[in-house]
């Protein structure tokens, strides 16, 4: 199966009076790992969540290898795209592995291969019979990424996926996702609030304020100043953190 | 200790009903709060509503709710033309049913709004259908709370239908009422400890279910639940033996005498070969009504009640026109025989205690008015509603102190303690004579004649085996017999069972051995 493209067509989203997304007109190339960055309440989960319809769109389509997300029911659409969040939202009464599984399960597809699964995020195989509650925060994103996957979706959606969890976990579990990107070919979108991890895994980052995309570049062009003031604001914050740190450094030596 | 022993004998059957309509109110209280639970959980507005009126039925005392579909019912049947029973297992279930709502809507709406929006979220994106998420998620979620809830459910209901015996549904309820009413304390005993185990064992049974559910015991759950069937089909055994039909139910008021003519009648009628149950309990307003719809066969009632009461009359004549036009109208309203007065009267009359009646000089409701300002009077439980209260009281401007409804053993307790002056006593009643009460005389006759009549529904009205077999009875019991057959039962000391007390009233009036 190839890696999906994705199109965003004047796509807009409205809450009330608010205009959460203000017409996005975007196109991403499949297999491309793309992050999309903002801070809270600038939209980007609410555009990212009009992929999978969990939330519809006022205006505007979303369109996956040329179809519209809108064309069929939406349970069924949901089953060929991954999607992590940070509320985790492991099934309390389930076991990792029939966490796991519950994807093909309900799509009447083949039984998942769990252990194989297990292996991908890194997770040792005899945390297939443990529940939820006995995993570490860490360890319990990755049953969601491997939850995410096992229907064999080629779109992963990352929302805020790594928000709650201490910086060495997430380090590691950004690795690892960017090593699954290219081993399963997928097509990923990292929404996140963090420019740094944007810079670090992303092929491409977006970044968006007050409902509209302002700036699309490469982590590349970004680091070289481009990409425009809002971006270079967000790019400032780590650039400078670095900085202080190796001066502190080049002091202690 | 053998009395209770005795008493527990009784259990069986009525054990069967109490857990058939019990189970029965149960299911369908589920069937109908799962719906409106999940309704309630995803709709807030409507969930208020709903939430709203399960809490205000639990306000209605469970007693008032079992009556109330007593004329509901009556209504809803006249409506559509008859059919619809409104005695017996009907408005008990749906009493019943109504008050099992509460509980399982609140835990169902607590389950549901409990989960975790993280996993309701997961359940959608993993691509659930809302019918999969309900299945696969919400449900075993849910599970443990909701079926706490249904365990409360269970145990109020299972409290609840001993009172279905006033509307005429056997149960547990039929030992407590009966003992309550003859002092027979062992049969109170029996029907109450009956009642509770069946209570805890089923709290205990729906308590492993849960347990099993929340902590993933299959064996457990599984178990428990088979366990709980098992139950249900062992107590509700002695209902599969095969009913057919010709069982005679002999009806009776909720009073000594009336238990004993049951016995007696019942007497009569397995000598000639029939098979009977007794229907103890039922509430003057309605027991007429159940002969008429055949819910029960036969019964003894009294002239003035069914006078005042089905008839509406005001007026009062003549015993014996007064016998006649009864009758006439029962035959000619609803195919009801009456075969004839069992020669004694029952009537509402006013006594006091004979020693406090002479010093006071009151020997007449007449003398009673200007000295009622200072008296108390006890009644039984429904004689202040009654229109032969209303009748006294148009003749005789009665003002008492203090007016107080009691069961009536309590009322000739209240009487002789002193906490009461004037009682509405029955004037068969063997304590009369027993506790030297006077019986006020009513030179007005406000009160109509209270001939004990033999009633017999539609159905048994032509059948001549069966008229036969009671007709003995007509004309036979002299009011001195009633009233000490009904002292038996009554007194404090060396008390009798109404079966007992009709034994002797057979063998004093000289009908054949009951058996």
């Amino acid at each position: 199966m190839p890696a999906k493209s994705l199109r965003f067509d004047a796509v807009t989203k409205r809450f009330g009076a608010t205009l959460a997304v203000d017409h996005v007109t975007l196109m991403i190339e499949a297999g491309q790992f793309v992050a999309l960055v903002g801070a809270s309440g600038s939209g980007k989960s609410t555009l990212l969540q009009t992929i999978n319809r969990l939330i519809e769109p006022s205006e505007g389509r979303v369109l996956i290898d040329d179809v519209d997300v809108a064309a069929g029911p939406a349970p069924a659409l949901r089953r060929r795209i991954g999607y992590v969040f940070q509320g985790i939202g492991l099934f309390p009464h389930l076991t990792v592995a029939e966490n796991i599984a519950i994807g093909p399960r309900i799509a009447g597809l083949p039984a998942a291969d769990v252990p194989a699964l297990l292996e991908m995020v890194a997770l040792p195989p005899a945390l297939a019979e443990r529940m939820p509650d006995a995993l570490s925060g860490g360890q319990r994103q990755r049953v969601a990424i491997a939850r995410a996957i096992a229907p064999g979706a080629k779109l992963l959606l990352l929302d805020e996926a790594f928000g709650a969890l201490d910086p060495v976990t997430r380090d590691a579990l950004g690795g690892e996702i960017r090593r699954l990107h290219a081993q399963l070919g997928l097509t990923t979108i990292l929404v996140t609030h963090d420019m740094a991890e944007a810079l670090l895994l992303a092929d491409r980052i977006l970044v968006m304020a007050a409902g509209r995309i302002v700036a699309d570049a490469t982590p590349a062009e970004l680091l070289a100043g481009g990409g425009g003031a809002a971006a270079q604001a967000l790019v400032a914050v780590p650039r400078e953190q670095a900085e202080r740190l190796r001066a502190i450094a080049g002091a202690a030596a | 200790m053998s009395d209770f022993l005795a008493a527990l004998g009784r259990v069986p059957p009525l054990l069967a009903q109490h857990v058939l309509l019990s189970a029965a109110a149960l299911l369908l209280g589920i069937a109908i709060s799962l719906p409106l639970a999940i309704l309630a959980a995803r709709r807030p507005h409507a969930g208020r509503v709903i939430l709203g009126i399960a809490s205000l039925i639990q306000t209605v005392p469970s007693l008032a709710l079992l009556a109330l579909f007593y004329p509901l019912l009556l209504w809803l049947s006249a409506l559509v033309g008859g059919g619809i029973p409104a005695l017996g297992f009907l408005p008990s279930l749906i009493a019943l049913t109504l008050y099992a709502l509460l509980p399982i809507i609140r835990n169902g709406v607590a389950g549901l709004t409990g989960i975790d929006p993280a996993v309701q979220q997961a359940a959608k994106a993993v691509g659930m259908t809302p019918a999969q998420a309900l299945r696969l998620v919400e449900a075993p979620l849910v599970a443990p709370v909701l079926i706490a809830g249904i365990r409360t459910a269970a145990v109020w209901t299972i409290g609840a239908a001993t009172l279905s015996t006033t509307v005429g549904q056997p149960s547990l309820g039929d030992m407590i009422f009966a003992g309550l009413q003859t002092q027979n304390w062992a049969l109170v005993l029996a029907g109450c400890a009956a009642a509770a185990a069946l209570a805890l064992g089923v709290d205990a049974l729906i308590g492993l279910i849960e347990r099993g559910i929340a902590r993933r015991r299959r064996w457990l759950w599984l178990g428990a639940t088979l366990a709980l069937l098992a139950g249900l089909a062992a107590a509700t055994a002695p209902m599969w033996r095969s009913d057919d039909g010709n069982v005679v139910t002999i009806g009776a008021k909720n009073f000594s005498e009336q238990y004993i003519l049951a016995r007696l009648i019942g007497y009569r009628l397995t000598r000639a070969g029939y098979r009977v149950r007794y229907r103890d309990g039922l509430g003057s307003a309605v027991i007429y009504g159940a002969l008429t719809s055949g819910a029960i066969d036969v019964y003894v009632d009294y002239a003035g009640t069914l006078w005042t009461g089905p008839m509406r009359r005001r007026d009062v004549p003549a015993p014996a026109t007064m016998v006649r036009a009864i009758g006439d109208w029962t035959r000619a309203s609803s195919g009801v025989a009456s075969l004839g007065p069992l020669g004694f009267e029952n009537a509402y009359a006013f006594a006091m205690r004979g020693d406090d009646a002479a010093r006071r000089g009151i020997a007449s409701l007449a003398d009673l008015v200007a000295a009622a300002p200072d008296l108390r009077l006890a009644s039984d439980l429904e004689f202040l509603e009654r229109p032969e209260w209303a009748a006294v009281r148009r003749a005789y401007p009665l003002r008492f102190a203090k007016t107080t409804p009691y069961t009536p053993t309590f009322m000739y307790r209240a009487l002789a303690s002193g906490e009461a002056d004037v009682i509405s006593a029955f004037s068969s009643d063997g304590r009369i004579a027993a506790e030297h009460l006077r019986v006020l005389a009513d030179p007005r006759h406000a009160i109509p004649s209270y001939d004990a009549l033999l009633l017999v529904a539609p159905r048994r009205a032509g059948d001549a085996a069966f008229t036969a077999a009671l007709a003995p009875l007509v004309g036979r019991i002299p009011v001195t017999a009633m009233r000490e057959a009904n002292y038996q039962v009554d007194r404090d000391t060396a008390k009798r069972t109404p079966e007992q007390a009709a034994d002797w009233l057979a063998r004093r009036l000289a009908l054949p051995a009951p058996r």
